[in-house]
């Protein structure tokens, strides 16, 4: 049978329309595939194949135990007679079974399936109420079920028949709503007609569709397509079409990220260029209709955005009036933090923090402008572009270059995704912020815990990380920090190199596991290793020394004395030594690539070791020397990764 | 092409014959049409009401000596409550816009999620801005607590920013070239106003006094609030009204202080919550009262 439901409800926040898609694609449809999509005002889950209804399935109902002794021909007990009447059995098909209680009567019972139909009108109600938004309301009253956004209207069919239900009032049925000016408010529809009567009512249900034509129509008119916009604007409209408008040339004075910001995030327009880099004086919106034949759309938008460009023009030249250093103490007036005092305040400690990474003066004059933009009037007005704002404004008062650089950079990076600061300057003022932030949310116990980090502290303590593996720094990682930010941290490490450089969690923890100091450094044993791992030798060796790490354990052995050379015997054991030293000299200045090869070509020997040695000799003098041998082998070649920790092949984690 | 108090008229007009109640302004100053009795302790309890007033808001830190063509220190709002809201109130309030003269097959309008919330009220909401040709000129708010409380019925809110939606019908540039009436420019109307209470809250304001003020309101209003017995059989003559009025006096205060740049780092989360403290004392008294 074929399936339709739409959900039909006011307008969702377009960010959480691919979530709740996600969540129906594995909404139950007795093993038919659900088929999704939506539109601000609907979703929808479409499947064919669904089974009229579930197989009839057969069970065993058990009775009492037979008298004892009871054979074919005898009569039955009294409580045995009482239950197949109860139950209003057939004499035929009461049988004996065994069971792990023993012999039991029992009776073997056909359960008739369930129609789909009736199975859907109880589990769909459940279904649609139960999907997880990041934020709910109720409409109809207190304790009223909680959606998104009211729900207005359903659609449930299998086939021709309507599958019943109700939720908060709202009866499910055969009756759609077109685009909210363009459509119809009520319409008829059957699973065959219903997209296309969509479609005649202004609705484009496909949102892969709709992306099309956004970007179709959109480039066609000069747009410079940004993809974020892109789903934004698919999953605001529902027949969206794309007009190109103009604005006055003398606002291109104004720097092009305002423009753009403008444009973008507060208009979701998509801005033009003339050529890559430079500008236009045009911009495309996205309108959630039909056309705009008399121009009054293209009209309005072009007005919003002269006002909102005059604004930005009346702020910059506000903004002037007041350099950034003679704005430090307006500052004290803005709160980072309630316990932690003001910008002002952020900004000493943001200065010392620079000292300690040794930052020049550059770096120290940006630190102390870096948050002045703050008390702009652009920054209060667009406050995305902070930073950004700051820089602009430090190069049109003639701050030196590498100072207006660093304050625009210093945000970043912002997610995973981003850049780290152009400069060291600016690397140096990142970390400090960042660094600054987490040290002084720590010390006030404002630590992060599952999903609560209102402080955005892991995405601080994620970009301390990036910018120190990527801007390549020397300093130790480890003295920047005191627990518990180190295991903090030290979290965000693991998952830079994992989730952000596609190290193996194994690889990633062994080179942590051995010596401490910069990240730059970690991720160069991470690479050697990662690029050894696969030859023959490695992995092997890798159990072995996790041998090793077991057997000085379990003997409880502290390495305190040298290795006696008289005591060794000749063979495997000797052989072991003369590859230890070999291997020892060999990797002195080698790089780590060329050091962990030859570590890796130990194997032979540490394999013949165990396999011919006994290193619990009867001889007390014979066992330590043995041991202390095992012990130098292990902590010398354990410097660029720790091998215990190396899952190999036929181990699980 | 219609002037300003027409398109007030109208709108009036269009919610009247939705069995709203008309209001008039309230007469004390608020910085949005919320903070009015109207709204704040109507919404609270389970007895449904419809009310639609033009109100004029101040909010001091938005003052631009009248030199600012969208800003304004006081811009008037029409607010209407629709308690609880109707399964169809977006095609109402659609036909609103359609009644000022908008034919809105000829435009684009999009509803772009907004949350509202007024942490000096204990109040939020789930709601959109409505976008008409880019423009916002409504914001539209499912109230779900206000004074702390979750509301029995849910309320829509809408409120219509007028100076915009007139800017927009008359196609001008600034809000001072709106006509008022016909021949009169909102110029002539307001411009005084908005020179002289920038050039007072911005620059004369005496600080000391107002702190001053904030707290007599503020000790007002608790006196009063403390005076209130559950028990009372004459709790109905308790003047509860009047202990939100003081409410309202320290949030226009407050907002005065912070325009004037008077307001520390500490002292402003410390004001803030003290206002809180009290509207959602007030709005505990009220549903009280009215059980």
């Amino acid at each position: 049978m074929n399936f339709l439901l739409e959900i039909g409800t006011e307008e969702i926040p377009h960010w959480m329309i691919p979530g709740a898609l996600k969540q129906l694609s594995a909404l139950d449809l007795l093993g038919a595939k659900p088929e999704i999509d939506a539109t601000p005002r609907r979703l929808v889950v479409r499947a064919t194949g669904v089974p009229e209804r579930t197989p009839d399935t057969e069970d065993v109902l058990l009775g009492p135990a037979p008298s004892p002794g009871f054979s074919a021909g005898m009569a039955m007990d009294k409580a045995t007679e009482g239950w197949i009447k109860k139950h209003k059995l057939d004499i035929q098909d009461v049988y004996i079974q065994e069971t792990e209680k023993g012999r039991r009567w029992g009776a073997a019972r056909r359960i008739p399936g369930k129609r789909a139909l009736d199975i859907f009108s109880e589990t769909l109600p459940v279904a649609i109420v139960g999907i997880q938004w990041p934020k709910t309301m109720y409409w109809t009253a207190k304790n009223g079920p909680r959606f998104i956004r009211p729900i207005r209207w359903i659609i449930a069919l299998l086939d021709d028949q309507v599958i019943p239900f109700e939720i908060a009032g709202v009866r499910s049925g055969n009756l759609t709503r077109g685009h909210r000016q363009l459509g119809s408010s009520s319409i008829p529809v059957t699973i065959e007609n219903y997209e296309t009567e969509l479609r005649r009512n202004f609705v484009i249900l496909s949102s892969h569709e709709r992306r099309h034509k956004i970007e179709k129509e959109a480039a066609a008119l000069g747009a410079k397509i940004d993809s974020d916009l892109l789903e934004t604007l698919t999953f605001i409209t529902e027949y969206p079409t794309a007009i190109r408008g103009e604005f006055d040339p003398k606002f291109l004075e104004l720097p092009a990220e305002v423009l753009s910001t403008v444009m973008r995030h507060h208009q979701k327009y998509f801005s033009v260029e003339a050529h890559p880099g430079q500008l236009a004086p045009n911009f495309v919106a996205v309108m959630n209709t039909s056309g705009d034949p008399e121009g009054l759309v293209k009209h309005g938008n072009e007005r919003v955005l002269k006002a909102r460009f005059n604004d930005a023009r009346f702020f910059w030249d506000v903004d002037q009036q007041k350099k950034l250093i003679d704005r430090l103490d307006d500052l004290k007036k803005v709160t980072f933090h309630a316990k932690l005092g003001s910008y002002f305040e952020k900004t000493e400690r943001m200065m010392a923090v620079v000292r300690e990474l040794g930052g020049d003066q550059h770096a120290e004059r940006a630190a102390l402008l870096s948050k002045t933009d703050l008390t702009t009037e652009m920054v209060k007005e667009f406050t995305e572009l902070q930073g950004v704002v700051g820089g602009l404004y430090a190069r049109a008062q003639d701050e030196p270059e590498p100072v207006a650089q660093a304050i625009y950079d210093h945000y970043q990076p912002t997610s995973m995704e981003d850049d780290i600061p152009a400069t060291r300057e600016g690397q140096i003022v990142s970390l400090a912020d960042k660094l600054d932030t987490l040290r002084e949310c720590f010390r006030i116990g404002m630590i992060p815990s599952g999903s609560k980090d209102p402080f955005a502290l892991r995405r601080a303590a994620q970009g301390v990380v990036k910018i120190l593996v990527e801007a390549k720094l020397h300093y130790d990682f480890y003295a920047l920090l005191t627990p518990p930010l180190t295991d903090f941290l030290l979290e965000r490490v693991q998952h830079y190199f994992r989730e952000i450089r596609g190290f193996k969690y194994d690889e990633v923890n062994a080179v942590l596991a051995s010596s401490r100091g910069t990240l730059a450094d970690v991720e160069d044993r991470l690479t050697a290793l990662a690029e050894v791992r696969p030859t023959e030798n490695f992995e092997p060796l890798a159990a072995s020394f996790k041998r090793i790490r077991n057997i000085l354990k379990q003997a409880e052995f502290e390495a305190d004395g040298q290795i006696q050379e008289s005591l060794l015997e000749p063979g495997p054991e000797r052989d072991l030594y003369s590859a230890y030293q070999r291997v020892r000299a060999q990797i002195q200045g080698a790089g780590y690539h060329a050091a962990l090869e030859g570590i890796a070509s130990l194997r032979p020997s540490v394999d013949l070791f165990f396999d011919k040695v006994l290193v619990n000799a009867g001889d007390p003098a014979v066992r330590v020397n043995r041991l202390t041998l095992l012990s130098d082998l292990l902590t010398e070649f354990s410097t660029i990764a720790d091998f215990s920790e190396i899952v190999t092949s036929g181990e699980n984690k | 092409m219609d002037c300003f108090q027409e398109t007030v008229f109208k709108l009036k007009r269009y919610w009247a014959e939705r069995g709203a109640i008309i209001q008039e302004p309230y007469d004390l100053e608020v910085g949005a049409g919320t903070m009015c009795p109207e709204t704040f302790l109507r919404v609270l309890g389970p007895q449904p009401y419809r009310v639609a007033y033009v109100q004029p808001s101040r909010r001091p830190a938005d003052g631009r000596y009248g030199e600012n063509p969208n800003r304004l220190y006081k811009h008037q709002q029409l607010q209407v409550i629709l308690k609880p809201s109707p399964e169809d109130v977006i095609d109402q309030y659609l036909g609103s816009i359609e009644a000022i003269g908008i034919d809105l097959k000829k435009h684009d309008i999009k509803f772009e999620e907004d949350n509202w919330e007024a942490p000096t009220l204990g109040a939020w909401g789930i709601g959109w801005q409505v976008m008409l040709d880019g423009l916002e000129i409504s914001q539209f708010t499912y109230f779900q607590q206000c004074g702390g409380f979750d509301l029995d019925l849910v309320p829509a809110e809408l409120t219509y920013g007028l100076e915009r939606i007139s800017a927009f019908l008359q196609g001008v540039d600034s809000v001072y070239d709106i006509e008022w009436a016909p021949g009169v420019k909102y110029a002539q109307v307001r411009f005084a106003d908005e020179l002289q209470s920038s050039v007072y809250n911005f620059e004369m304001a005496q600080i000391d006094r107002l702190r001053l003020l904030f707290d007599e309101y503020e000790a007002e209003c608790k006196r009063l609030l403390s005076l209130y017995d559950e028990k009372s059989e004459c709790k109905k003559r308790f003047p509860v009204i009047p202990a939100y009025e003081q409410v309202l006096k320290c949030s226009h205060l407050f907002n005065l202080l912070d325009a004037r740049g008077a307001i520390s780092v500490t002292e402003r989360v410390g004001m803030i919550k003290r206002v809180r403290d009290l509207a959602v004392g007030t709005a505990k008294t009220w549903v009280s009262q009215q059980s």
